[in-house]
């Protein structure tokens, strides 16, 4: 019997191209067949060698490259994000549940580098004749994401796109989880889908509950193993590398006294979660 | 009746003869009663110590040919901050083994007697961590210090002990017998054999510890070996460990002479429905074998 499944092996891959993003904020693109192959909300364990191996969404697949979308928030982000084209990563995945696209006129919701796996998302489901509102949340203009793909989204497939900023220096002044309100009052959704920090899926939760709309949120918990066994990634009765990281409305009721509250760290015990 | 799968280790009653592995899953009293309900006979946390351990950078677990290598260092919270999740781990229906590690017989001590006041029904002692300098392996590839340390445990606490074993010696049977005459009620047999991988391109070891411990089915044949050779030199119940992914290697091991066994990496392979595929294998084995009982198999390979 194989003890072997083809997405767990690690692939060493080079690096095809470096795209800066936003402050802090870089794309590295690679060509890999299965992570071409990954569905909106997939990760990767992406080892940089000698450094470090961290859990990353996956923010592009096409036929020839796939990408992740990374922030500089520690060693390894930094370790990652000076890396430069041919440089060599080592890459397990694609792992976990996916976006599913189901309804007709959604709400996306991404909060700063939580934006990374929603855009693959919203081109799905504007390829499947979806209506999409898109917002975008981030604390100051030099950190939005995406501004020209999700613009050229609106002007050619007409997706309604919302910035927001915590200092008003880009789109609106006010959190996106306030815009994503707004909407939610004004027009009618039948799905959510949210990316982000958890206060923010917290937030929307609670909302797409009280207009009983249908929610999928990524959820983010410290991985090692991704193969659903070593226990690190567990928030409840659910393990986020391999039933996650992207949970619907009935998971995350079963989760909700977690949910934004606790996670574990590294030594595996149960903190609050500081936002 | 054919078929019978309840059994017992020392004084655990089992309503079968699985039992999830330490190091898998064992974080938390939330997903151990999810193992539970998925028809595990019980479970073994995984391994705490007396003070906490964040573990190693990663990658610490990596699939390699026919199996998987880790090498998490055993991140933990410390004891103190565990007893809190036995207690809630207490409402499970079926036996709670807590796997303890420490880097003196003292420490062991320290540790398995806060686990058993907290409400463990075993304490499965780990000797046999093969990438923690100082604990498990390099205690128990010595026959003194498994001899001290089960000693020392088995007079301090009221629960049964069971000692989990190196295969990374020159001869188990000597380590088992230290376990068993000092007082142990039961061997685990094995834990992973200490490995190692290289990536070819980038030139460097891919664990971050760089070396790690074998898990999976390239370690099963060295698991019936170890068992059978220990069922030869011990009295006390043995349960096996290592490679288990279907009823025929549950089997193997039992025939080698294990009463329990541990699944463990094979739940990357086949998720949490493998308790009950494997239970009903077995059933379905002594039945076809006409056996009443599954004690009835337990080291039948040793019969002339």
């Amino acid at each position: 019997m194989a003890w072997h499944i083809k997405n767990n092996e690690m692939r060493i891959v080079k690096i095809h191209e470096v795209k800066t993003e936003a402050h802090k904020v870089k794309t590295i693109f690679f060509e890999d067949e299965l992570s071409s192959s990954a569905k909106p909300g997939q990760f990767l364990m992406v080892w940089i060698p000698g450094v470090d191996e961290i859990p990353l969404s996956i923010s592009s697949a096409s036929d020839k490259l796939a990408s992740v979308t990374v922030k500089e928030v520690g060693e390894a982000t930094r370790a990652l994000n000076r890396m430069r084209k041919g440089g060599l990563l080592g890459i397990r995945g694609p792992f976990g549940s996916h976006f599913k696209i189901d309804g007709k006129n959604a709400l996306v919701v991404g909060g700063g580098i939580g934006t990374a796996p929603l855009l693959m998302l919203v081109n799905k489901l504007l390829s499947e004749g979806a209506k999409a509102t898109f917002i975008e949340g981030a604390k100051t203009s030099s950190e939005i994401l995406f501004k020209d793909q999700l613009t050229a989204l609106h002007e050619e497939h007409g997706l309604e796109v919302i910035f927001t900023t915590d200092d008003g220096t880009y789109g609106t002044r006010s959190l996106a989880t306030e815009a994503a309100e707004r909407c939610l009052s004004e027009k009618k959704f039948d799905s959510i889908y949210a990316c982000g920090k958890e206060a923010m899926i917290c937030k929307l939760y609670s909302l797409a509950e009280k207009h009983k709309i249908p929610m999928q949120a990524s959820l983010e918990r410290i991985m090692r193993c991704a193969m659903g066994i070593c226990g690190s990634c567990v928030i409840g009765k659910y393990r986020v590398c391999k039933d996650g990281p992207v949970f619907d409305s009935s998971q995350l009721r079963e989760i909700r006294m977690e949910l934004g509250r606790f996670q574990r760290n590294f030594r595996g015990e149960r903190v609050p979660i500081e936002n | 009746m054919l078929g019978q799968i309840e059994t017992e280790i020392a004084d655990l009653r089992l309503r079968n003869p699985l039992i999830l592995a330490s190091g898998i899953l064992g974080t938390s009293a939330d997903y151990l009663m999810k193992i539970a309900q998925a028809g595990a006979g019980a479970v073994t946390t995984k391994s705490v110590g007396p003070t906490p351990r964040e573990g190693y950078k990663n990658p610490t677990v990596i699939q390699v040919e026919c199996g998987i290598l880790n090498a998490v260092g055993l991140p933990n919270p410390g004891i103190r901050a565990f007893v809190k999740e036995i207690r809630e781990m207490r409402s499970l229906e079926i036996p709670l083994i807590v796997s303890v590690y420490g880097f003196s017989p003292e420490e062991y001590v320290e540790v398995a007697v806060m686990a058993v006041e907290a409400g463990a029904d075993a304490v499965e002692l780990n000797l046999s961590c093969p990438h923690v300098k100082g604990a498990g392996a390099e205690i128990g590839r010595s026959p003194e210090m498994v001899s001290l340390v089960v000693e020392k445990v088995k007079e301090s606490v009221d629960r049964p002990i069971f000692a989990k074993l190196t295969p990374n010696v020159a001869d188990i049977k000597e380590i088992a017998v230290a376990a068993a005459s000092s007082g142990a009620d039961a061997i685990t047999a094995i834990n992973t054999v200490r490995a190692m991988a290289i990536d070819v391109e980038t030139c460097r070891p891919i664990l971050a510890n760089k070396i790690g411990g074998l898990s999976g089915g390239a370690i099963k044949p060295i698991a019936v070996r170890c068992v059978y050779e220990i069922y030869e030199a011990v009295d006390v119940p043995i349960i096996g460990c290592g490679g288990v992914r279907t009823w025929r290697d549950a089997v193997e091991l039992m025939l080698a002479g294990a009463s329990a066994v541990q699944i463990g990496s094979a739940i990357a392979y086949e998720g949490l429905s493998i308790f009950k595929t494997i239970v009903e294998g077995i059933r379905s084995y002594l039945q076809r074998k006409k056996f009443g009982s599954v004690r009835e198999i337990v080291g039948l390979a040793h019969k002339e």
